[in-house]
């Protein structure tokens, strides 16, 4: 055999200096979060210390940001599941005019820099004279919630052969008895996964957030300013790790749930 | 059999919908599509007209205040020469990721689409997603560790005696600075760190269409490794490295974070952006600056469908 | 004998394109009866629109003499075994084959043993708690069957029943089907592009083309008589020949067939027909001569044994008389 069934060492060398490259950096910051070393990022740190962990604990200005992304993140999620779900039965099922003008509509918000959908719903609430809240935050999220939803959703549908949706309705169905034991049982983990993955973007999300939150605070804008205007820098580093925990559990469990399928693949942010 | 009736009877509400439903598929279709359309199309169709208004009014100088009349003027402002600056500083960065990106992806593409197997699918799938997923936020604050004039780089390469190679690179004009992270070399390189995972996916997806057998055609027919790449595989992976560079590109293009926390007080259109609509007070002018991303986007996006990238998502 | 299923100039247009166009059908009771044709000739439309998937843009269709022509499948006392089989991915054998019964309200114990007796009559005795990614092609084949059967519908519709499968188990698996209808008593109707399959199952056929009946019949029928060059052409490999030909076989001036089996090869000297052999193609049972007759092939099929000539030999090809069938096209 040509010699293609073997990688070369050059591109073996390659893939795993460029996936430790992904990985590394974020390890890093576990490593911070127990220094003794407050002011500066100072490498290797002096000492380790576990008591920035109860310092964060007691920080009261972390609580509220904190409570804000969950409820945000919540919100937003739960919206994006109705509307990812609805738009993706419509678009699996059936072919009509304008369907890939709704494709194109439904994949904008990620495709397009954040802050561009920043900009622009700061420039609608700017025209109609709409004060910041809670649920100004939340249209931004759940718009860009939807197409991550969308697409674990659509996948799964694309999986799913059509005619057990006929089967169903041949042996005696009715269109709601279909949902309840066809679709919904074959569709749960995909939107399970979808439904996390659109929390875990939300939770973190924070550059279209900077537009619609005006004087509130997220997790993310927290940590931004933090970052921007340091005051106890190993308080971040915890305040990062819980960021982080909170978004890498969802992701996991949404990889387990569509194992074998397609529907992450290529469905990124 | 029993002579039973060839219709069975009809039982209840849900029966009656679903045979209307049956009868009207467009009636289920609109009851399906209408929710999210509203949404989508008021919400961000709505916020981008919203955006397109507000590029067409202008400030009151002395006042402060958005003048709603129809004007040309705040376009206008882009083309001084600082406003040019930024534009052109953001466009040579995100090219300058997107070609990084696309060397250092190749590599870990090509063996997780060709090589990998079983379990190292596995480990080579969720090594790109968690990455990719993984909190925005955070993988920036990392590297601002890493960079730190007191961090890790420094000490590593002050413990193999490369510090005055460090200090070299520094010293370079435009792209130093006083350290890492305020220099124009780290902005790139946590860019192409934050963005690079978005090449991976649609490179990886047009590899893995790359069927084995026209590989082998290939050396069959007398092709050496090296040929058989440059002339099967990397043609081939072409439209999957333009579909990538539309994420990394774009997403470089509108970032205002990262050039925020590692980097020099020289902005970024993004940061423009969130200036003048925030302390500055210059909606339209904010809203100007971000429709240049959008026109920009949608000449790249109209050049890479006739590449074919558009096969590859 | 009543009629299971009846079309009443049913069309079903897809846009411009007219998939059944103006079709009138009777399915009697207690028949098997198959629906033949190539791909895109309207046959599986057809089978929609019996068991409800497709409505028709015109027509009307009957069910044991109502009309289902504004029923919805769920409705309709006909059940589908589906090409790919479509089982629940997410249920076991048992669920899948008990599901008819589940949504019509029956209770688990009595569904279940419902389901088992079903999979008893397919000899998947056991099999109720395997998933049906466990199962090989013939045995999801063989659930398909039990689940569309439980329901006890008066016309079991089957779509490409056996298209998935090997030709060994195709084989076996038309027997099969043939013995169970038999012993349910209840009209099959199915779907196939296979002739044999359509042929030696069916006890009637309609065979399809262009949205079209081109002939309904037995197989025998349809076989011995084509009324078109098409049914000749498309069932069997029949030689099709031109008026002119027909004609100077003692014909009418019409379209022709001559089955290849019909035909002798003799000496040239005085024979109906004279040529050279063109090819030749060894079949197991015989072999089949190609002969150049004044421009027209014409094939015999030489049985085992038989002196065969080698190619660019004269031959003449000898036949009685009634084994000319001449066709309704002129």
């Amino acid at each position: 055999m040509h010699s293609e069934a073997r990688a070369s060492t050059g591109l073996k060398i390659g893939a795993v200096a460029g996936l430790l490259f992904l990985h590394l950096p974020i390890l890093l910051i576990f490593l911070y979060a127990f220094t003794t070393e407050e002011r500066t990022y100072q490498f290797p740190p002096p000492g380790l210390t576990t008591e920035w962990f109860a310092v964060a604990w007691h920080r009261e200005d972390i609580w509220p940001p904190l409570y804000l992304s969950l409820k945000v993140a919540a919100v937003s999620t739960a919206l994006a599941m109705i509307l990812g779900t609805l738009i993706a039965a419509a678009m699996a099922r059936s072919r009509f005019f304008g369907r890939e003008q709704i494709a194109l509509l439904i994949i904008l918000p990620i495709a397009l820099p954040g802050v561009i959908t920043g900009m622009s719903l700061r420039s609608a609430f700017a025209v109609m004279d709409i004060p910041f809240s809670t649920f100004t935050i939340v249209l931004g999220h759940a718009t860009f919630c939807i197409v991550i939803v969308y697409n674990n959703a659509v996948a799964r549908f694309r999986r799913l052969s059509g005619a057990v949706f006929e089967a169903s309705a041949d042996l005696g169905a009715n269109g709601f008895q279909t949902l309840r034991y066809v679709l919904l049982p074959n569709l749960g983990s995909a939107l399970l996964a979808g439904g996390m993955l659109a929390f875990a973007l939300s939770f973190d999300e924070v550059i279209v957030t900077t537009f619609t939150a005006g004087q509130q605070s997220t997790l993310p804008i927290w940590m931004l300013n933090e970052l921007v205007r340091p005051r106890q820098r190993p308080v971040t580093n915890v305040v990062a790790i819980v960021v982080f925990a909170t978004t890498f559990v969802p992701i996991l469990l949404a990889y387990y749930l569509t194992r074998g399928g397609s529907e992450t693949a290529g469905g990124g942010k | 059999m029993t002579g039973t009736s060839a219709i069975l009877p009809e039982r209840g509400l849900a029966d009656r919908l679903s045979t209307l439903f049956w009868r009207r598929p467009k009636l289920l279709l609109l009851l399906l599509i209408s929710p999210p359309l509203l949404w989508l199309g008021i919400v961000y169709l709505g916020s981008l007209a919203a955006l397109l208004l507000q590029s067409f009014y202008s400030i009151d100088e002395f006042s402060g205040v958005v003048k709603e009349e129809f004007t040309l003027k705040t376009y206008g402002e882009l083309f001084r020469a600082a406003n040019m600056d930024i534009i052109i500083r953001t466009l040579v960065m995100s090219a300058t990721v997107t070609i990084t990106s696309a060397f250092v992806a190749f590599p870990i593409a090509y063996y997780a689409a060709r090589y990998a197997r079983g379990r190292w699918k596995a480990v080579f799938y969720l090594g790109i997603m968690l990455p990719l997923w993984s909190s925005y936020l955070v993988k920036v604050y990392a590297w601002k560790l890493i960079l730190a004039k007191e961090g890790i780089i420094t000490w590593a390469a002050e413990g193999i005696g490369a510090g005055f190679l460090l200090d070299a690179v520094l010293s370079l004009p435009w792209v130093g600075g006083n350290s890492l992270s305020t220099s124009f070399i780290g902005t790139w390189l946590v860019f192409v760190y934050v963005w690079m995972p978005f090449m991976i996916l649609p490179m990886q997806a047009s590899l893995e269409r790359v069927p084995l057998s026209m590989l082998e055609a290939s050396a069959d027919l007398g092709a050496s490794r090296r040929q058989t790449f440059r002339t099967v595989v990397l043609p081939l992976a072409m439209p999957g490295v333009i579909a990538g560079s539309i994420f990394t590109f774009s997403l470089t293009m509108g970032d205002y974070i990262i050039p925020q926390i590692v980097g020099t007080s020289a902005r970024f259109i993004g940061q423009a952006v969130y200036q003048f609509q925030g302390t500055a007070g210059n909606i339209p002018l904010a809203a100007a600056f971000a429709m240049v991303p959008i026109l920009i986007m949608l000449v790249y996006l109209a050049l890479a469908k006739r590449g074919g990238a558009f096969d590859a998502l | 004998m009543t009629a299971a299923v009846s079309f009443h100039r049913v069309s079903r247009h897809f846009g411009s394109v007219r998939a059944v166009d103006q079709v009138n059908l009777t399915i009697e009771e207690g028949s098997f009866f198959a629906m033949l044709g190539p791909s895109g000739s309207g046959k599986t439309t057809c089978l929609r629109l019996i068991s409800g998937f497709e409505s028709p843009t015109s027509g009307e269709i009957r069910i044991f003499g109502q009309d289902v022509s504004h029923v919805p499948p769920n409705r309709r006392s006909v059940n589908t075994v589906f090409q790919d089989y479509a089982l629940f991915p997410h249920m076991n054998v048992r669920d899948n084959v008990a599901y008819g019964p589940m949504v019509a309200g029956v209770g688990k114990a009595q569904r279940h043993a419902k389901a088992e007796e079903m999979l008893a009559l397919v000899k998947l005795d056991g099999f109720g708690d395997r998933k049906p990614g466990q199962l090989s092609g013939g045995q999801r084949q063989r659930v398909a069957l039990a689940r569309a059967l439980v329901n006890e519908p008066r016309v079991l519709l089957l779509d490409e029943p056996l298209g998935a499968l090997d030709l060994k188990l195709r084989e076996a698996m038309q027997d099969e089907l043939k013995a169970l209808q038999q012993r349910l008593g209840i009209t099959f109707v199915f779907v196939t592009h296979d002739q044999g399959e359509a042929l030696s199952m069916a006890d009637h056929l309609a065979v399809f083309n262009e949205g079209k009946i081109a002939q309904i019949g037995t197989p025998a029928e349809i076989y011995d008589k084509p009324r078109t060059r098409f049914v000749a052409d498309f069932v069997g490999s029949s030689n099709v020949l031109p008026p002119e030909v027909s004609e100077r076989l003692g014909g009418g001036k019409r379209w022709s067939s001559l089955r290849p089996e019909a035909l002798r090869l003799v000496a040239p000297e005085g024979a109906q027909l004279s040529g050279t052999v063109t090819g030749l193609r060894y079949l197991g049972a015989g072999t089949r001569v190609a002969v150049d007759v004044a421009g027209t092939e014409i094939a015999a099929l030489a049985p085992s044994g038989a002196d065969i000539p080698a190619a660019g030999a004269a031959v003449g090809l000898a036949f009685d008389a009634g084994a000319l069938h001449l066709m309704e096209e002129a």
